[in-house]
């Protein structure tokens, strides 16, 4: 699909979404996109509503208001599963995991593989599951154990499995290194690169700016509940986001004293 | 997918178990059941030999059989409710509400309508009890998953009222007598099925655990993954068989007035429930939804599985498994009465719990709970026989059960310290 102007549309974008809790906007008239082979960085303080905002395209959540575009055409998400159909995959902060089954039958939850009896087919889930883990974690070995008794490296490792294993077009990683150690993040960032190679659209989140600055092509930022603005990373500086975040200016409205105040 | 060769995050350092932890590994044996075994035969034998060999008799094992099979029947779908981090307090007074509308319906509006003992009788009383406790339960289950209102106070609600209305439908009176081949349901001299067909289904049952036991097999081998040697499933198929076989023969040799019984129709209905309910709790889509719910109810909704559903199924299918009680109790009882399964809601829950299942949801056993409900029946039925008084029974079973308990907590943490 093409415009007038020969550009393609964004692979996906969220227009003017609205989310509020009681009169609290949580996410007021955000607009953000996302081409393909991109990483978008959504960043800003606690309550800042980036949370919310990518919870109403993975479904969890869905908006008040606002419309989503996917390939340049509107489309409907209300549940988890629309996403899922759609392309969307999330890694949530959390990793949603059920911690009394295991690996394989985390990864399919809902998406289970049966046999032509239409019931469980274990075996191919597991062997599915080594698979897609001998690329991404290859001493991963429990494959048989609740997810309760692994170690929070490979319950990620599960997480990133999951939304990996069933060709997503878009990834929502939220704050995917949050619970890891440094080494363990560098595999997840070399990961994220990977991807998108692959042509892989990805919004991250997260609150380490000197990941954001390693992986982002643009960033997006926000500030109770409103875009700050979107900046490409090349043209700004880490003490310039900085200033969004804190103090919602943009990198042509910030002043020097202000600069020097956030150091203050 | 992406072709990523992302190395190992760093594994924390863990003890691997022991040899023995890994044999009971490669060998695929629960050890929960096996120790639940182990505690059935320990009580038993110990009730054989304080009642003077009275206990292990083939007469008194088929009483146990039969007066388990209404309480195991329930407890097969309670794992399932409490699974979901729910309960169901109603289960007792549903069984009197919905036993007493089957009774009803055969005893006072049929034979108006069709005619006394019509043949249609018991499969008209039988169909609307089902569908009767399915609708209760899953209504419970709809004010539970799309109200909100927990199960616990639903249930307790639906334990007052179904238990009123069990005494409003017929003003407190006693309902009798069963329709004649209705009445067959609940055991008796009449209600089994008789030595040779009892033969035949001991037989297809072997049958039955060879062939799944070789489809596993196969399976696991076309994936290339390990199996159990060989001489461990002929151990096992030896083992089974025998056990199954066994029963059987047990159940013949009770031949009170020179007829061979054989398994006993209620029985028979509890063994088809339990390959059943075992088979939707870890063969389905619908039993994994259910233990992703009581493992991460959240995790469960955001993989897109509807849950309120999986929910309000569970209750519902609880409500039929009740209304197969109520059939057992009041076929057996050839009668209702408005008192009907008063308690009943604690042997269902108590056969739960001692087999296995988390009241923080998430794990638990359909083939467990039987276990727990023939290890409460087995308790109670003994000291009756050895002549221990109501109140002290009583006494016993409720520390039997939160001794249970404690070893299942205890034995889950020493797991999960092994594994981890």
């Amino acid at each position: 699909m093409t415009d007038i102007t020969g550009e393609r549309p964004p692979l996906v974008e969220l227009r003017d979404m609205k989310v509020s809790f009681g009169g609290v906007h949580a996410v007021d008239a955000v607009t953000v996109d996302l081409y393909p082979g991109e990483v978008v960085a959504l960043v800003g303080g606690n309550g800042a509503g980036k949370s919310t905002l990518i919870r109403t395209l993975s479904g969890a959540h869905p908006a008040d208001s606002g419309e989503i575009f996917i390939d340049g055409e509107i489309v409907d998400i209300t549940t988890p599963k629309d996403a899922k159909d759609l392309g969307v995959e999330t890694i949530y902060q959390t990793l949603a995991l059920a911690e009394n089954i295991d690996a394989p039958s985390n990864m399919f939850l809902g998406r289970e593989l049966t046999t032509r009896w239409r019931t469980l087919n274990d075996s191919a889930m597991e062997a599915a599951a080594r698979t897609v883990m001998g690329r991404l974690n290859p001493k991963f070995e429990n494959f048989k154990v609740a997810v309760e008794s692994l170690s929070g490296g490979q319950r990620q490792s599960v997480a990133i499995a999951r939304a990996v294993y069933f060709d997503a077009r878009i990834l929502i990683m939220d704050e995917p290194v949050a619970a890891l150690g440094p080494a363990e993040t560098a595999q997840v960032n070399e990961l994220i690169q990977q991807l998108k190679e692959e042509g892989i659209g990805i919004f991250l989140i997260s609150h380490e700016l000197h990941d954001v600055f390693d992986l982002a092509d643009r960033i997006s930022v926000m500030l109770q509940g409103k875009l700050v603005g979107t900046v490409n990373k090349a043209d700004v500086t880490m003490d310039e986001v900085l200033a969004m975040i804190i103090i919602g200016k943009m990198p042509d409205q910030v002043t020097e004293v202000e600069l020097e105040e956030l150091h203050g | 997918m992406a072709d990523t060769s992302i190395a190992a995050p760093e594994q924390a350092p863990r003890g691997r178990g022991s040899d023995f932890g890994d044999t009971v590994r490669a060998l695929e044996i629960d050890l929960r059941i096996i120790g639940m075994l182990v505690a059935l035969a320990v009580i038993w034998v110990g009730f054989n030999l304080a009642s003077g060999g009275l206990f292990l008799t083939a007469r008194n094992l088929w009483n146990l059989s039969v007066q388990t099979s209404a309480v195991g029947v329930m407890a097969t779908g309670m794992v399932l409710v409490i699974v979901t981090r729910n309960i169901d307090l109603s289960v007792g007074s549903m069984l009197g509400f919905v036993g007493m509308t089957m009774a009803l319906i055969q005893a006072e509006v049929l034979p108006d309508i069709i005619g006394f003992d019509h043949p249609a009788t018991w499969i008209i009383a039988v169909l609307a009890g089902l569908i009767l406790g399915g609708i209760l339960g899953g209504f419970q289950g709809w004010i539970v998953a799309y109200i909100g209102v927990p199960s616990f106070i639903v249930t307790l609600g639906g334990l007052l009222v179904w238990r009123g209305g069990a005494w409003a439908l017929a003003s407190g009176r006693t309902i009798a007598p069963m329709d004649s081949t209705f009445q067959l349901f609940g055991g008796g001299s009449r209600g089994s099925i008789g030595a040779s067909l009892s033969w035949i289904v001991g037989i297809v049952a072997c049958a039955g655990i060879i062939a799944l036991l070789i489809t596993n097999r196969r399976r696991k081998h076309s994936y290339g993954f390990p199996v159990r040697p060989l001489w461990a499933e002929i151990v096992f198929i030896a083992v089974a068989c025998g056990a199954v076989l066994g029963a059987v023969a047990i159940a013949n040799s009770y031949a009170p007035l020179d007829r061979d019984l054989g398994i006993a129709n209620p029985v028979l209905i509890l063994i088809a429930v339990t390959i059943i309910m075992t088979f939707v709790a870890t063969r389905t889509k619908f039993g994994r939804s259910v233990f992703a719910i009581g493992g991460n109810p959240e995790a469960a909704e955001l993989a897109g599985i509807n849950t309120r559903r999986t929910v309000m199924l569970v209750f519902a299918l609880m409500g039929i498994l009740v209304g197969v009680g109520a059939v057992i109790t009041t076929a057996r009882l050839n009668a209702a009465v408005s008192g009907l399964g008063t308690l009943a809601e604690l042997s269902v829950i108590a056969a739960a719990v001692i087999g296995g299942t988390s009241l923080s949801g998430g794990i638990g056993s359909v083939p467990g709970a039987v276990l727990g409900a023939l290890v409460m029946q087995s308790l109670v039925s003994g000291m009756v026989l050895i002549g221990i008084d109501a109140p002290l029974r009583n006494i016993v079973v409720g520390i039997v059960l939160v001794i249970a308990v404690a070893i299942n907590t205890y034995y889950r943490q020493r797991t999960e310290q092994l594994t981890a």
